[in-house]
């Protein structure tokens, strides 16, 4: 590094050089690179640093030659950049962190107007200490770096249901909601400008393009801002995705309204061609772009399906491909907006089937990270640039833009929802046509566009710059900061934050057949019927080719439920185990519910059964006894480590969870059905099962056990074998596989949590060997032992209603 | 000609207040009606088994049971019929009817508990008041099964594991040795509440008559 510093600053090395002798030199080249390294940076007001530090260099070099090598020197210049950036993030997630700590504040000001405030106090004091503002918003900056980010979040997670099914009124409003107040606004605009000659101002030199391009970039609604102000007042589904869908697709709307005035601006004049030029160049833009994005969302599904061996950059091939997409698009000028969000949508079906637990909450949280970091940045980025930009603050066409925002707003979406609801089946009310309206906020992107006109072509851009930030602060702080009073007061129905139940699941499921079903016999082919059309395509084709292996073939309904299995297994790992079972699908209560029925079914058996002699009963007590403790030190380790730290997590672990609550579920179904189906259960069928299971054959289980094996895991035969009681294959197949000590402690853990919680409810259970020797212990006597003599660890198929107790 | 065109002019406007589909609605779905039945008066089971585009509906067999279940004809009757006529095949497809703008609160929530207990009957086959675990487990045993071997084996889990929600979200404190004996219907309306039935469980029902031009019963 010295050497190359040396080089690069030559006037200095040239200028010592004849008063050295030839050994110093290696030393003063050392020196120079690292004493002084402004000279590298060489800009203009360094240079005489250099000159400085060179001469006293030089004079002291004379008298003393052995300068001691410096151990701490400084060199700014050299990571400035990156510096900066990083001090700008630490100080967006600062301040970001510091507004949840004051709880009042956040209740009462959305985050957004706050940050807008810390970048202009940011600004200010960079402007105060007489440095020149960065030019934070940067339009290449903003566009190419901090709007991909939240796109993509907003992409990957939409929620596709009710955007599909509010398609048309979406692009309605983004289309023809957006066309309408960009020419509203630039027509009004010119003809207010045009009416005041009296104006000392320049504005009636303002001519009707420059007008119509500034409406343009005004009129649209922003996502960022919308998403800012949305996600904190909880407003329900159907409103939040017809402002948000808007506000995500009018970008193609805005980009070639924007390209178009610009491009017309620069020739003067218009004709009828240009117009339908224009009319094309929309259709391909926006096509274009979600056609760049779903190739690439193709693209990544595909690859998703060959990680399984290298699951730590499954994460990156999404992000990087939605990145590609999206610069794709913006190198022909496509919307690169849509591009991204026809992209995250995509992709996420398929690539969440392909990829691991944790590299999807890996993507999730790496996409929430980012957007919201970006979110803050540009938020407090806007309030710099406000501070920094030279201001042309024209009353007249400042007030005259912002009334006419609103206007043409609520003008816009009035008279477009009274065309739409003449097609909704369900109807916009006037309430939602009022927040719809008042949703309409205006963001960064406004400002970047703006920020991106030259101010050759456009002399007024200094004013345009001021009114789009005046509508902004307008639209961010006043509409912002009352939508969510108005909001309850007009009692607009809220989000419910209840999380998807496997009922709900199921009848959405059936709906959907009901509905095609009875559209079909209707005879009229209509959403269901195409959707239905479109899926059936999807499974039969696309799904083979982008998802591997079993998960494939797998209806939605199943996927769905392993997911929330899923779901419930981490939950229960995660709270340490046992305390709480799984809140959803067996709740503490229905497990109350469900498990108390055993000791009356099992006390019977246990009777019926002949007793185990002393001495054997306490052989397999010290057998349970030294297999809880092996689980337990297992356990430890898999706290530590493997959860934690494991980055190469296979998904085995996964399943192996997921089969063993199937397993156990299943058991308790049947024992619970036992009581649904036969409800006054004679005390004789139970008990004959009970019998013929602990008499060693259980057969009962074995084929439920057997057909779970079967069809969830990749691997079935960790379960398949396993009812040959005295050997047990589910271990020796874990153990052949690198993650068979994390799978088996996740299993541990859980058949843990399940035993702590029949110890807690404590009646009567079947087998609990140390407190009460005489009835339980032999229940099971001659399978058990067999089976715990060759155990290497706790099975897979022990009962989860035998408490190993200490 | 004209006679019976005022005659069937008359009918239909009793069936407008009846279902509450509009005169043209009625027309086309009577049309359809028509084209299935083979122009006779009642249409059977067989009629709509024929449907080429049911086909490949997992739920076919419930959803023509529902056709031929007395209990969606608002009358008190029990049990199914063979074949049915216009009014009752209308008063079927009446539950799918969308709310409209007018629609008030009372009325919304009056056409939800409707909407809901159509749904209800299709899955308590026995009509006993109570979707039990049997019944439930058929019900999305036909759901996944177009799904192959893996669907009719996930079913179970899956309709335990729905029963299990149901049972826990309902009946929080069961004593010991209480069972849960089946959804009943307010349980049934408990657990869907996320889903508005009143504002998604319906189709579009034409006004125009395109029926004709684009699709109908299929002669292939």
């Amino acid at each position: 590094m010295t050497s190359r510093r040396g080089s690069h600053s030559p006037a200095g090395f040239g200028k010592s050089l004849p008063e050295r002798g030839l050994l110093l030199l290696v030393l003063l080249v050392l020196l120079e690179g690292s004493v002084l390294p402004l000279g590298a940076a060489g800009s203009p007001d360094t240079s005489h640093h250099t000159k400085a530090g060179n001469s006293a260099g030089n004079g002291t070099g004379n008298v003393t030659h052995k300068k001691a090598f410096p151990v701490l020197s400084l060199d700014y210049h050299h990571i400035q950049t990156p510096f900066e950036i990083s001090l700008w993030v630490l100080l967006a997630s600062l301040m970001k962190l510091g507004f949840h700590l004051i709880p009042r504040l956040s209740g009462i000001v959305p985050e957004s107007c706050l940050l807008i405030v810390v970048g202009l106090m940011v600004g200010g004091l960079i402007k105060l200490a007489g440095e020149e503002v960065p030019p934070v918003l940067d339009s290449q900056f903003f566009f190419l770096c901090l709007l991909p980010p939240i796109i993509l979040d907003a992409g990957y997670f939409l929620p596709i249901r009710p955007f599909m099914e509010n398609l048309g009124t979406i692009l309605i409003f983004a289309v023809i909601g957006t066309l309408w107040n960009a020419f509203f606004i630039g027509g009004l605009l010119y003809a207010v400008c045009q009416i005041q000659p009296a104006n000392p101002s320049n504005l009636h030199q303002l001519e009707l393009l420059p007008c119509l391009l500034f409406g343009s970039i005004v009129s649209a609604v922003d996502p960022v801002a919308v998403l800012a102000v949305f996600e904190e007042i909880h407003i329900n589904e159907l409103l939040h995705i017809l402002v948000f869908g808007e506000s995500l697709l009018n970008d193609a709307v805005t980009v070639v309204l924007y390209h178009l005035f610009e491009e017309f601006s620069e020739v003067g004049t218009v004709t009828v061609l240009d117009c339908v030029l224009g009319i094309i160049s929309f259709l391909v833009v926006a096509c274009g772009g979600v056609l760049v994005g779903a190739i690439y969302g193709i693209l990544a599904a595909f690859t998703s399906r060959f990680t399984s061996h290298t699951r730590v950059i499954e994460p990156l091939f999404v992000f990087v491909y939605s990145y590609m997409a999206y610069l794709s698009a913006e190198m022909f000028h496509l919307s690169g907006i849509m591009a991204l969000i026809a992209c995250g949508a995509v992709m996420r079906p398929y690539v969440e089937a392909n990829i691991s637990h944790k590299s999807h909450t890996t993507i999730k949280y790496f996409l929430k990270m980012w957007s919201s970091v970006s979110e803050t940045l540009i938020f407090i980025f806007l309030g710099v640039a406000t501070v920094d930009g030279k201001h042309d603050w024209n009353w007249t066409f400042v007030t005259v833009t912002v009334i006419l925002c609103l206007v043409a707003r609520v003008i816009g979406v009035v008279g477009l929802t009274y065309m739409i609801n003449k097609f909704r089946i369900v109807k916009l009310t006037t309430k939602d046509q009022f927040i719809i309206a008042y949703g309409g906020l205006r963001g960064a992107i406004a400002f970047s566009l703006g920020f991106l006109l030259k101010k050759e072509l456009f002399p007024l851009r200094e004013m345009f710059l001021t009114a789009i930030i005046t509508v902004i602060f307008f639209t961010v702080f006043v509409q912002g900061m009352t939508i969510k009073p108005l909001v309850e007061l007009l009692a607009v129905k809220k989000k419910q934050e209840a999380k998807r139940s496997i009922n709900e699941e199921i009848h959405t499921q059936f709906l959907d057949h009901l509905l095609t079903g009875i559209e079909d016999i209707c005879g009229h082919y209509g959403h269901h019927h195409w959707k239905d059309k479109l899926n059936r395509f999807n499974k039969k084709y696309v799904k083979k080719c982008l998802i591997a292996g079993e998960r494939s073939k797998e209806p939605q309904l199943i996927a769905f439920y392993h997911k929330l299995e899923m779901k419930q297994a981490i939950e229960l790992v995660e709270s340490g185990g046992g305390v709480k079972m799984p809140s959803a699908m067996p709740s503490t209560v229905s497990m109350q519910n469900i498990q108390p029925k055993k000791p009356p079914l099992a006390k019977p058996v246990e009777r019926a059964l002949p007793q185990l002699p002393k001495g054997r009963e306490e052989e397999i007590r010290k057998i349970l006894r030294s297999n809880l403790q092996r689980t337990r030190q297992r356990l430890r380790s898999y706290n530590r480590h493997t959860l934690v730290a494991d980055p190469y997590e296979d998904g085995l672990g996964d399943l192996l969870i997921k089969k063993q609550k199937m397993i156990e579920l299943e058991k308790k179904i049947k024992d619970m059905n036992n009581y649904l189906t036969v409800p006054a259960a004679p005390p004789d069928s139970p008990t004959m099962c009970r019998a013929r299971l602990a008499s060693g054959k259980d057969t009962d289980f074995k084929p439920a056990q057997q057909q779970k094996g079967n069809t969830i895991g990749p691997d079935p035969q960790a379960y398949h074998t396993k009812s040959v009681s005295d050997s047990v294959p589910a271990i020796q197949v874990d153990l052949a596989s690198p993650q068979s000590p994390d799978s088996v402690n996740m299993m541990d853990e859980f058949r843990r949590a399940g035993q702590q919680q029949q110890q807690q409810e404590d009646q009567g259970l079947t087998m609990r060997p140390p407190s009460r020797p005489g009835e339980a212990g032999g229940a099971r006597d001659p399978q058990k032992l067999t089976r715990c003599l060759s155990d290497p660890g706790p099975s897979a198929d022990e009962e989860e209603d035998e408490p190993f107790l200490p | 000609m004209g006679a019976s065109q005022t005659r069937s002019d008359h009918e239909h406007q009793h069936l407008t207040d009846k279902t509450g589909f509009s005169l043209e609605q009625i027309k086309n779905l009577h049309k359809r009606f028509q084209q299935l039945s083979g122009n006779e008066e009642t249409i059977s089971k067989e009629d709509l088994d024929r449907i080429p585009a049911l086909a490949n509906n997992p739920i076919k067999k419930q959803i023509i049971g529902a056709f031929f279940d007395k209990r969606n004809q608002h009358q008190d009757e029990v049990g199914s019929c063979d074949e049915i006529g216009f009014e009752q095949f209308l008063m079927v497809m009446s539950h799918f009817r969308p709310p409209t703008l007018k629609t008030t609160d009372e009325e919304k929530e009056a056409m939800r508990k409707e909407k809901l207990r159509f749904l209800f009957n299709m899955h308590d086959t026995d009509n006993d008041g109570t979707i039990t675990l049997e019944e439930y487990r058929k019900v999305v045993e036909e759901l996944l099964s177009k799904s192959g071997a893996i669907g009719q084996e996930a079913a179970k889990a899956i309709a335990d594991a729905a029963m299990l929600e149901v049972a826990s979200t309902n009946v929080p404190h069961m004593a010991p040795d209480d069972f849960y004996e089946g959804i009943t219907f307010e349980h049934f309306e408990q657990i869907l509440k996320g889903l508005e039935m009143e504002s998604r469980m319906h189709i579009r029902f034409l006004d125009v008559d395109t029926t004709t031009m684009r699709c109908g019963k299929s002669t292939s």
